[in-house]
């Protein structure tokens, strides 16, 4: 029973996931092609969801928009995850003023949202997928270092490392050999909700048209372009909506979960 | 006189798997006696007295019968066993730093034990507070009320977790490894601490350990657990002289450390009693 | 030449006159001879811990120096300390938090021999898999425990561990840490024939921190007594055993649960 929320949150990831994956080789139809005469058409067994302000199926659309959710959100994590666990985990073993910096950095970058990074980047190269997975990675590097740092106090105080030194093990060795290790279970679970956070921002940016230009559908452009239809057809907003809310409730559900799964069976283990 | 504590057949499990840790445990406690349950870690002397307080996790399967002052407490809801803990039957952890909440101070803590089962005015509370934490042995009650866990020694915290489980005069007292975490100095004077305060409460006791040696301070009968089974009751006389089970003799052996002479090899309990698949 | 060579060593923590500022060890001078067998015993706070660990170079001490074999050992850079990582190894009090939880036992046993700074400045055996098998041995651990992790097995199997791991580099010098002091009281014995009979067969030198004088005076031949980072008293253990001349090594003594049988 306690393991539902964490099935649950696989089952809609995986939904995600595969939908992106299959949008590689096929849709229902093409979402791209503009068809005048079927504007707007309610979901029927043509069209499961319908068709947009432009005549396009909403399904297709959503599925090739489920390719950048998930393309962004794994890129963007990686890269937050790069440049954020080498800092906390420097931090962690260290301590002292290499630590006070790190967190000063971290605090720093914590004050950039991630929209004005991708504001800057946009003004500088132009909008695209690009500059939205660098923005968000970049803005999601604190809350890695974070725990990262936070996670590697917990395992510096454990016999093992002390231990380790003991035998000659030189500080880098064990950062890798028994830091990275007892932290990964901690990441993992700041690396799903980083995902939904960054799908968000990838949302809300290609809602700006600040992400990916059209016309390859997005989610948070298809809201964008469902706004003009608010009053008349507002299911044309239903759906990318949906989409968007249900794979951020799948990653935190995940995160949960594997957190919750951990948890017992680290004490279990102690 | 009936007894104050019965426990017929109690079998313990946990998880879907329903894995058994106690394999049908009866044993019997008087008022005002000291019973000593000892075991090995994993034997499941810890889960026998959670199951008595009500205490296991929602994974833990009880059946048999814990009778306590005659009433059936298997079986019973939380919301009825919850009265019954801190009043009747109350316990003593062995990390008191787990056991002591470190965001409040101590005065309040014990205050708290004692306000949820008897309806006195705080002014009432506090003077009754002050007077337990003398009573366990605490120079400056004033202060060690005022004061959190973490500014207070482990001795200390062991005595203000004396003093909430002793303050509303409870019938059973469960001790779970009290002294374990403590140096052997304050371990003695804790170890004391309990024997005067059981006697003036008149509190039977429940004293779970490792550590035979500690259990005969204080304890006049002895179970003994092995994994899952009561394989030994007796008094302390009845144990060194004539135990039933091998694996006592084992644990007899190797309490008495003092006993055998420097540069002789000391006994293990395997001389006494080898338990398959272990080494 | 003494093995050890510990001279005027203080160890504080904070800044003096700073609330919170501890001096830990306190003045400490103490010879350690080859082929001796020490007991260090004392309780929480007595600072045995500390000076054991300044020993290792795991912490420095705050003013003083320590001497290994001649050499300064104390404040030193860690690629000079080969010589001292090589010869003494640790025996950590809890083995639950002194086995990393994510390396199997095998990997966790031969560490040390594939430590560099090991390699380069000792003898250290070069068969890990070899060596490995020795060493289980030696600890009566079978070698299928090599595949397993530390939570599958019990406390003493998981001590034994520890004291694998320590002897992996043929080291002139075993530190246990309250090595037994964790586990269930009838599984101590065990450890603790363990550790004489691998101290007598390989000609070991042994520090052993303890708060339990009995256990002490079985296994080692001298002892000093710690209290508040200061030595209360040291001798030969049967004789400090016997006749305590500190007023504190006999409340310890005093204090120590005896079985009996009222």
């Amino acid at each position: 029973m306690r393991r539902a929320g964490l099935w649950i949150g696989v089952v809609l990831v995986a939904v995600v996931i595969l939908a992106a994956l299959v949008s590689l080789v096929w849709t229902p139809y093409d979402p791209l092609q503009i068809q005048p005469a079927q504007t707007l058409q309610p979901a029927s067994w043509r069209h499961l969801l319908g068709t947009d302000g432009f005549g396009i199926d909403i399904l297709s659309r959503l599925l090739v928009g489920a390719r950048t959710t998930v393309y962004v959100g794994v890129v963007a994590v990686s890269l937050a995850a790069l440049g954020g666990v080498p800092l906390g985990v420097l931090a962690g073993m260290r301590g002292g003023w290499v630590s006070e910096i790190v967190l000063r950095v971290s605090d720093i970058l914590y004050a950039f949202p991630a929209l004005l990074l991708a504001i800057l980047l946009a003004a500088a190269v132009g909008a695209s997928t690009g500059t939205a997975m660098v923005a968000i990675g970049i803005a999601s590097i604190p809350a890695f270092a974070r725990v990262a740092r936070a996670a590697t106090l917990i395992v510096m105080t454990q016999d093992y490392i002390l231990a380790a030194r003991a035998s000659g093990t030189s500080r880098w060795i064990v950062s890798v050999r028994h830091v990275l290790p007892n932290i990964a279970a901690v990441l993992g679970v700041q690396a799903s909700v980083s995902f939904g956070i960054a799908i968000l921002a990838e949302a809300a940016l290609s809602y700006l048209g600040l992400a990916t230009p059209p016309p390859t559908p997005t989610w948070g452009r298809m809201l964008h372009d469902a706004q003009t239809y608010i009053f008349t057809s507002p299911i044309q907003a239903l759906w990318p909506g949906l989409a968007i809310a249900l794979s951020v409730l799948g990653l935190n559900l995940l995160g949960d979960g594997l957190r919750d799964h951990l948890d017992p069976r680290l004490r279990e283990a102690a | 006189m009936s007894p104050l504590l019965e426990v017929t057949d109690l079998r313990i499990a946990f998880g879907r798997s329903r894995r058994e840790v106690v394999h049908g445990a009866s044993f019997s406690l008087e008022p005002g006696e000291r019973l000593g349950l000892i075991g090995e870690s994993g034997s499941g002397k810890t889960v026998t007295a959670l199951a008595v307080m009500g205490l296991l996790a929602e994974n833990a399967y009880v059946s048999g019968s814990i009778r306590l002052a005659g009433r059936e407490l298997v079986g019973l809801r939380d919301s009825e066993l919850a009265p019954l803990r801190g009043d009747l039957m109350s316990m003593v952890f062995q990390e008191p730093m787990t056991a002591l909440d470190p965001t409040m101070p101590v005065g309040r803590q014990v205050a708290e034990v004692l306000l949820l089962h008897q309806n006195l005015g705080h002014g009432v509370a506090r003077g009754r507070v002050l007077e337990v934490l003398a009573e366990v042995g605490l120079e400056d009650p004033e202060r060690v009320a005022d004061a959190y866990p973490h500014a207070l020694s482990g001795g200390q915290r062991q005595r203000v977790v004396v003093a909430m489980a002793l303050i509303n005069r409870p019938d059973l007292v469960i001790c779970d490894e009290p002294t374990t975490a403590l140096d052997v100095t304050v371990q003695a004077k804790v170890l004391n601490l309990l024997d005067t305060e059981l006697e003036a409460v008149g509190a039977s006791c429940l004293f779970i350990s490792h550590d035979l040696a500690v259990v005969s301070q204080l304890c006049e009968r002895v179970l003994v657990m092995l994994d899952g089974d009561l394989v030994e009751q007796g008094t302390m006389a009845q144990v060194f002289n004539a135990p039933n089970h091998p694996y006592t003799r084992g644990l007899v052996a190797t309490a008495r450390l003092d006993a055998v002479a420097p540069g002789e090899r000391l006994p293990t309990v395997e001389d006494f009693y080898e338990r398959p698949g272990r080494r | 030449m003494s093995l050890y060579e510990v001279d005027h060593v203080s160890r504080r923590y904070g800044r003096v006159g700073t609330p919170g500022s501890v001096l830990a060890v306190d003045d400490v001078s103490l010879i350690v001879e080859t082929g001796q067998r020490l007991g260090i015993v004392g309780e929480s706070g007595s600072g045995k811990s500390t000076l054991v660990r300044m020993m290792t170079a795991l912490d420095e001490p705050t003013s003083g120096g320590i001497r290994f074999e001649g050499d300064v050992v104390s404040h030193r850079a860690e690629r000079d300390l080969g010589g001292l990582r090589s010869s003494v190894q640790l025996v950590f009090q809890d083995p639950r938090s002194s086995l990393n939880p994510r390396m199997r036992v095998g990997a966790i046993v031969t560490e040390p021999l594939r430590s560099r700074l090991l390699r380069v400045s000792g003898d250290v055996p070069t068969d890990h898999r070899a060596r490995l098998a020795e060493v289980l041995e030696s600890v009566d651990l079978p070698l299928e425990v090599a595949d397993r992790f530390p939570h599958e097995l019990s406390g003493g199997q998981r001590q034994r561990v520890a004291i694998a791991r320590a002897l992996a580099p043929k080291p002139q010098v075993l530190i246990a840490d309250e090595p037994v002091s964790a586990l269930d009281v009838s599984v101590r014995a065990q450890v603790l024939n363990l550790l004489t009979d691998l101290v007598a067969a390989h000609g070991l030198t042994l520090i052993m921190v303890s708060h339990d004088l009995t256990v002490v005076r079985h296994v080692c031949d001298s002892v000093i007594v710690m209290r508040h980072g200061r030595i209360e008293e040291q001798g030969a253990s049967e004789q400090v055993y016997r006749d305590p001349q500190s007023d504190y090594t006999r409340e310890l003594l005093a204090a120590i649960p005896t079985f009996r049988v009222t």
